[in-house]
């Protein structure tokens, strides 16, 4: 494991709805280290996406709310500068989008868009930013460089797009890279290629990688480290080995469940009943997963949920996970 | 690019001849004829006939459709029944006096639309964002002929700032002195047609910039440390300036048609008020020239739009 790069602690961050702001991160603390991809998982609404970009400074301060401590490098980001900002993304941290037509400028050439990252934190030479530009989508694994440097996105197949928003993430070679889903869009023999070419980038920059996916195959192939949240709060976090091998938390066990099982075909699929409460409804107190697990009696939960740390390096919030059993009696 | 300009001009092609037989038909429908403004008590009328037939007008429709149209192209629309002139003549002096007018009308609607659309949008939810929608409302719920006379009177007779109609002074002289006297005369119909025709434009652009501020696109530059004023200015501005452009060449070859309003209120020599003034007097031959003239504008328009849309949208051009 690299040194330490990306430390959160106590991250709050709450979005303005009327007159009132809700926690949609509610108190994350978590590290990722140089070399390491760590995963966020989690269910569409549980706060992994906005918790990356509130790593990345991309949230409307006007309407949003962060408190807490995001240490990058010997900074601090909770509150930090636009300017500053501005000069730590695209050059220290790189972000890669989920919907790679969507997060590509129609309107501009691939080349354009990949040298924008240049042009902002390089004082290169025009020849010597489209030599890196060929050179980026050369290590992305564009066929054709010069070709696909003077295309539209439009011109491009999905997987083509994703790579060069990936070209883009690299360009200055950042610390911290953040993929937010970034195979979601992709059909799978896609995803199986974008998802190489992260490990292979992060290998060759040694760069520490947030991935944020709502799919657990995805993060037993890619990731060293795991972050399972669940409305706005960590509740598990540990290594691949330890989450895969030894879930503790009833979310966890609960998502590892309900993951299609080749060796069992005919079986009913596990769901997990009910969904994440919206913002505006967020229970404050007690645990936050007992409602979608009506079963356990109340007197398991802790009144105010609490982090414990069963094993070296594996956490989990609330002692729910102690004695919890699915509903039919089975234990894992 | 050149292909997809190419390509439209030939889609042209068949719209001209079926707009031409549609005033064609319209033309036959109406009654009278070039001669009926010349008849007089002492008319003979096996003269009138002999002339008739060598105007050819007892030939078959399509011989006559295809004269017509051949006339057309020499420039030849007929004479006016009311002003005793070729229609080109007629057309020809008012044509000029409504260019200047519609040019002056649009260049100066795109110069206030286009930065209230902007600042709207990137200041949305402001008091200054409001201050703009209220401003829109406002000039949306105004009819322009009320708007128009209420300036001509303010401006034309109160005040006497203005003059309060036609389109150059009769003393001006001098190629100055006549673009001078034509603009002072422009001024005031030309800012109140303007602030009238903003709407459509301002609420589109704000609408667009909001949407556009949204989109992963602008995540990205923002994730590849563009300032904020640049996100604004290549990214959001750029991509929110597609449907204004796919309106430009509408708006342009629409107001050269000229303004009936405007020119009838502004007693302005143009197009629209020949328009107006030529179908109370039943004067055939110049509105047959006239719609047909509308006609090939309005499909210019088009040609322009999309024209215009190829240039700043690469997903539009035809390989």
């Amino acid at each position: 494991m690299g040194e330490e790069l990306l430390t959160i602690d106590h991250l709050h961050t709450a979005f303005k709805h009327g007159t009132e702001y809700y926690d949609a991160v509610d108190d994350v603390s978590l590290k990722i280290h140089k070399d390491e991809i760590l995963a966020i998982v989690g269910e569409s609404g549980c706060g992994k996406t906005t918790l990356a970009k509130s790593i990345i400074g991309l949230h409307d301060l006007k309407r949003t709310k962060i408190s807490g401590h995001i240490g990058f490098e010997n900074e601090e980001l909770v509150g930090a500068s636009p300017a500053k900002f501005d000069k730590l993304r695209g050059s220290e941290m790189g972000m890669i989008f989920q919907d790679p037509l969507a997060a590509l400028n129609p309107l501009m050439r691939v080349e354009d868009q990949v040298r924008e990252v240049l042009d902002y934190h390089t004082n290169y030479s025009a020849e010597k930013k489209h030599k890196i530009v060929l050179e980026l989508l050369d290590q992305v694994g564009l066929e054709n460089p010069e070709r696909v440097a003077r295309q539209f996105p439009h011109e491009l197949s999905g997987g083509m797009r994703q790579r060069i928003i990936i070209a883009i993430a690299i360009a200055c070679k950042p610390e911290l890279i953040i993929a937010d889903e970034p195979t979601t869009a992709l059909d799978v023999t896609i995803q199986a290629q974008i998802l190489d070419l992260l490990r292979t980038i992060q290998t060759q920059n040694h760069a520490g990688i947030i991935l944020i996916t709502h799919d657990l195959g995805v993060v037993a192939d890619t990731a060293d480290e795991v972050v399972v949240m669940y409305a706005g709060q960590v509740v598990e976090r540990g290594s691949v080995s330890q989450i895969f091998n030894h879930p503790l938390h009833p979310y966890t066990r609960s998502l590892l469940k309900s993951i299609p099982q080749a060796d069992h075909p005919g079986d009913r699929l596990y769901a997990i009943e009910g969904s994440v409460p919206p913002l505006t409804k967020m229970p404050h107190d007690g645990c936050r997963f007992a409602p979608r697990i009506p079963w356990v009696p109340e007197s398991a939960h802790e009144k105010k949920p609490t982090m414990h740390e069963p094993e070296e390096g594996h956490y989990v919030l609330c002692t729910c996970y102690q004695s919890f059993k699915f509903e039919n009696g089975e234990a894992v | 690019m050149w292909k997809t300009i190419l390509r439209r001009v030939v889609i042209m092609i068949p719209q001209i001849v079926i707009l031409s037989l549609l005033v064609f038909i319209l033309a036959k429908f109406m009654p009278g004829d070039p001669f009926t403004g010349s008849i007089t008590p002492q008319t003979d009328a096996s003269q009138l006939h002999a002339l008739k037939v060598q105007a050819g007008l007892y030939d078959p429709w399509y011989t006559q459709y295809v004269h017509w149209v051949v006339n057309m192209f020499h420039g030849d629309f007929g004479t006016s029944y009311q002003f005793k002139e070729p229609v080109m003549a007629v057309i020809g002096g008012r044509a000029v006096n409504t260019l200047w007018l519609s040019l002056f009308t649009v260049i100066l609607t795109y110069l206030i639309a286009i930065p209230l659309g902007l600042l709207a949008g990137r200041y949305e939810d402001t008091n200054l964002d409001r201050g703009i929608m209220f401003f829109n409302y406002v000039t949306y719920a105004i009819p322009l002929f009320v708007f128009l006379v209420l300036g001509l009177w303010l401006f034309g007779y109160v005040l006497g700032w203005f003059p309060s109609g036609g389109s150059i002074s009769l003393s001006a002289n001098g190629f100055f002195g006549n673009a001078l006297s034509r603009l002072y005369h422009m001024i005031l119909p030309g800012v109140l047609t303007a602030l009238l025709s903003t709407t459509s434009t301002v609420q589109y652009l704000r609408s667009e910039i909001v949407d556009q501020k949204h989109q992963d696109m602008v995540a990205t530059a923002r994730a590849k440390g563009v300032p904020e004023r640049k996100v604004f200015s290549r990214h959001i501005l750029r991509n929110s300036l597609l449907p204004i452009a796919a309106f430009m060449g509408y708006s342009i070859t629409g107001l050269l048609g000229g303004s009936v309003f405007v020119e009838q209120i502004f007693v302005y020599p143009g197009m629209g008020q020949l328009f107006l003034n030529s179908i109370s007097n039943r004067d055939f031959s110049v509105i047959t020239a006239l719609v047909m003239i509308y006609g090939i504008l309005a499909l210019f328009g088009t040609l322009l739009s999309d024209i215009i849309m190829s240039i700043v949208d690469p997903r539009i051009r035809i390989k």
